[in-house]
């Protein structure tokens, strides 16, 4: 079985649960736990809020491509967005490193998603933008 | 999903039971809240119950942190009750278990918040 969801958001922080919900959508004919599914809706919040809040720095008019696939139980999502781009990625994947301290950000995005996915790429230029790519093994209960 | 927030103080003490899903879009709502109840009540020490919480990102995260920061100043000291296994994951990822005091069993709560403050 195979499905495929391509979706292109305004960057509103409102669309970072609507993109959570269609990639529990698109798991819902898999017999998967609760805690696999909360651990995926935590990486596409991570991705999401990160691509509004730093690549397009709260720009509402920036645009966010979601690819979500899906072939038997092995998940892949796609984030991307066109916005400021990230100077040095090794750098922004250091836990508790942030360019927003007094936003109470806490630097963690990077890491919680690296965390939980099996794959996990992060490509991005400066004045280009961000894409990050990650997949799962679903596994069935 | 909305966020909900319940306030109650007990003298210096902040008890906060978080209802819903806590993200960028609900953090700001419950920091001016919690902000608010500080300031209107002294509050030293602060009781974050997340037994209702069904998510947060590490935005959650952000805004614990920021409240544990001023209570820090004032001497004050952070508690977490009844997270569920992912939130109980980011939150380790995050450090925040060295600083704040986790309470597994809520009906030893009052024993816990006697000892420690």
């Amino acid at each position: 079985m195979k499905n495929e969801v391509q979706v292109t958001f305004p960057a509103l922080i409102e669309n970072a649960s609507l993109a959570r919900l269609m990639v529990m959508g698109v798991l819902t004919p898999l017999d998967v736990d609760t805690q696999q599914l909360t651990e995926i809706k935590t990486v596409v919040s991570e991705a999401m809020t990160n691509a509004i809040i730093h690549g397009y720095e709260g720009n509402p008019h920036g645009l966010i491509e979601l690819k979500i696939e899906l072939e038997d139980d092995r998940l892949a999502v796609m984030i991307k967005d066109n916005g400021v781009g990230i100077d040095d990625v090794e750098q922004a994947k250091q836990p508790l490193f942030t360019t927003k301290e007094e936003e109470e950000r806490s630097g963690l995005g990077f890491m919680i998603m690296e965390s939980f996915t099996d794959e996990f790429h992060v490509d991005s230029a400066p004045g280009v933008g961000t894409t990050v790519t990650f997949e799962r093994k679903m596994v069935s209960k | 999903m909305s966020i909900g927030i319940n306030v109650q103080t007990q003298g210096e003490i902040m008890f906060v039971t978080l209802t819903g899903e806590l993200d960028q879009m609900t953090t700001d709502q419950v920091k001016l809240r919690l902000m608010t109840a500080m300031l209107a009540h002294g509050i030293k020490h602060i009781v974050f119950n997340l037994k209702g919480l069904a998510f947060m990102d590490s935005s959650g995260i952000g805004m614990m942190l920021g409240r544990y920061n001023q209570v820090k100043a004032l001497g004050g000291k952070v508690f977490i009750i009844g997270m569920n296994p992912t939130i109980s994951k980011v939150f380790h990822l995050s450090g925040l278990h060295q600083v704040m005091t986790v309470i597994d069993d809520e009906k030893q709560m009052m024993r816990v918040l006697e000892e420690a403050i």
